[in-house]
């Protein structure tokens, strides 16, 4: 060390000195900087999980979004329809694997159902010879918001006051003064009309991805999955705080249930990178073949507990658009993920033995 | 009895690929776990596969590390500072292959698929375990950490060789033959 001392001292040696301790100094710098110390404002996925623990308070162990939920299992049969536009294995006439998950929108694990509380199917689906495909699809015709920052923003706008334990008003009429994207989204899904149940619902993706098929042609796509059995606007809310879910699985101990996954075709010029704006009605559809789940488990020790339903997570075929919500959510998910995996966590709400359909 | 001044040719290759990658790779990531804009997608996209082919790299350096040889440090270096040098060097190798087989593992504990470009999975090396795939997040950040902790020690070391005590240290993963007064005598 003294020799070092006596080299830095040398005359003449300050500008080396100046080098020696500035490269690593200047390093040091570029990665607190990537990591953000220095953009308090940056919209981290640590930020948004932060953000719901404090809006729908702390539930260890649970996801921190769509919170309430039993896992499903069953399988999808491509159609072969959707290949020409896509050249996922999956879409092709066979029969792949598939883990899914019905929940409640929403930070609260044990919220009471209610007719008009928006309803999501998670899906993971595996095929044989393929890579596979993960979405989160949800009940409502558009999404509330153009990109996370907005998001978080309505979180935090609609947290419970304190004193009256509901969203100041005030605040939230603020947020939809300043978003009026989210505010006309809000009146078209007020506006849907309301299923009896998770097995007669239909799900939308919202986000727009692009098919991409095997000359390399991309096509802008959305889809939505819709059932198969008849629909019915009647609802069973007296049966109980969890009566969507108990009708659910008692149906499933029944037989199994069946949507066809609908793809909808883009048009140039059908806005992508715009969840809350819905394309024109009368886009071509696909129909690209059928989902059947025939098995209902509760979350815990459940199959789809130990997964995340990242909807990048994309099989080769479908690639990301310049809608910016699909991004957020993976990075929030993982997020969400990590932090639940590593916790002890509650019993869940919907807490059933295996359900399988006699089918 | 003349000693090897300088590392061989593949040695000081594979050095500066990987000072390259895996600086690059510290940045990325740090950067993606901060974010939830759209490059979020794009940097995982590279984190991956740059993940593996530095494991591939850090393999094939360290077959290559103990099949040759190295140049010895100058005798004229305190004991202190020799200890220093070489468990930072073990820590560099450690730290290289450990990382990407603890993100590989913690990818494989989460059941995410391990994918790589062009549509190439890798298969998992652990089976699914949520409460393995938290504790091995938690251990990927903290050894990321610890990796450019000890780059920062070496940058300033080989600094310090290279432009104060001027030992042909810093010179030996050069190309460029040092002056004669700087050679190793």
């Amino acid at each position: 060390m003294s020799l070092i001392r006596q080299k830095a001292t040398e005359k003449g040696n300050l500008g080396r000195v100046g080098v020696v301790i500035g490269v690593p100094a200047a390093l040091a710098f570029a990665f607190i900087a990537a990591a953000g110390w220095f953009t308090p404002d940056r919209l981290t996925p640590a930020t948004v999980v932060r953000t719901f623990d404090s809006v729908d308070g702390p539930h260890p162990g649970f996801r921190r979004n769509h919170a309430k939920g039993v896992c499903v299992s069953g399988w999808f049969e491509g159609s072969g329809q959707a290949s020409p536009y896509s050249s996922a294995a999956l879409f092709r006439v066979e029969r792949s694997p598939v883990i899914g998950r019905f929940a409640l929108a929403g930070g609260q694990p044990y919220q009471d159902d209610a007719p008009d509380k928006v309803r999501s199917l998670a899906l993971r689906i595996m095929p044989a010879n393929g890579s596979e495909w993960r979405m989160g699809v949800n009940d409502i015709p558009v999404f509330l918001f153009r990109n996370a920052r907005d998001f978080n923003s309505f979180l935090i706008a609609s947290r419970p006051e304190a004193t009256t334990r509901k969203p100041d008003p005030a605040r939230i009429g603020a947020f939809l003064a300043a978003h009026p994207e989210t505010a006309r989204a809000l009146s078209q899904i007020k506006q849907r009309s309301l299923s009896s149940g998770f097995a007669d619902d239909a799900y939308n993706s919202l986000d727009t991805f692009l098919f991409v098929n095997a000359d390399r042609r991309t096509t802008p796509v959305r889809w939505a999955i819709e059932p198969e059995q008849p629909v019915s606007t009647q609802n069973n809310v007296k049966a109980g705080r969890d009566y969507l879910f108990d009708d659910l699985t008692a149906t499933l101990a029944e037989h199994s249930l069946r949507w066809k996954l609908m793809i909808v075709l883009g048009q140039p010029g059908d806005p992508t990178a715009d969840p809350t704006v819905a394309w024109p009605v009368g886009r071509t559809r696909i129909d690209a073949g059928t989902l059947v789940l025939d098995k209902a488990e509760g979350e815990d020790g459940g199959p789809c507990t130990g997964i995340t339903f990242d909807p990048l997570i994309l099989p080769e075929g479908i690639t990301p658009s310049d809608d910016p919500i699909p991004a957020a959510r993976s990075a929030v998910y993982a997020r969400s993920f990590t932090a639940r995996s590593g916790e002890t966590k509650a019993p869940s709400a919907i807490n059933l033995n295996s359900t399988q359909s006699g089918k | 009895m003349s000693e090897r001044k300088y590392f061989s040719p593949l040695a000081r290759g594979l050095h500066w690929a990987m000072a390259l990658m895996i600086l690059a790779m510290l940045f990325i990531g740090v950067a993606m776990v901060a974010s939830t804009g759209p490059a979020y997608h794009r940097l995982v996209g590279l984190h991956r596969p740059l993940g593996i082919a530095i494991l591939a790299l850090a393999f094939l350096r360290l077959v290559n590390r103990v099949a040759s040889s190295a140049p010895s440090l100058p005798t004229t270096l305190p004991q202190g500072i020799r200890i220093l040098a070489g468990s930072s060097q073990v820590a560099l190798y450690l730290l290289m292959i450990a990382l990407p087989l603890v993100g590989w593992a913690m990818l494989s504990a989460g059941d995410y698929p391990v994918s790589m470009t062009g549509g190439v999975t890798l298969p998992p090396i652990v089976s699914p375990d949520p409460a393995l795939y938290a504790s091995l997040r938690g251990l990927h950040t903290w050894l990321a950490l610890g990796l450019f902790g000890v780059i920062l020690a070496h940058i300033t070391g080989a600094l310090v060789h290279g432009l104060l005590l001027r030992d042909g240290v810093f010179q030996a993963m050069l190309w460029r033959r040092p002056h004669a007064s700087t050679r190793i005598e």
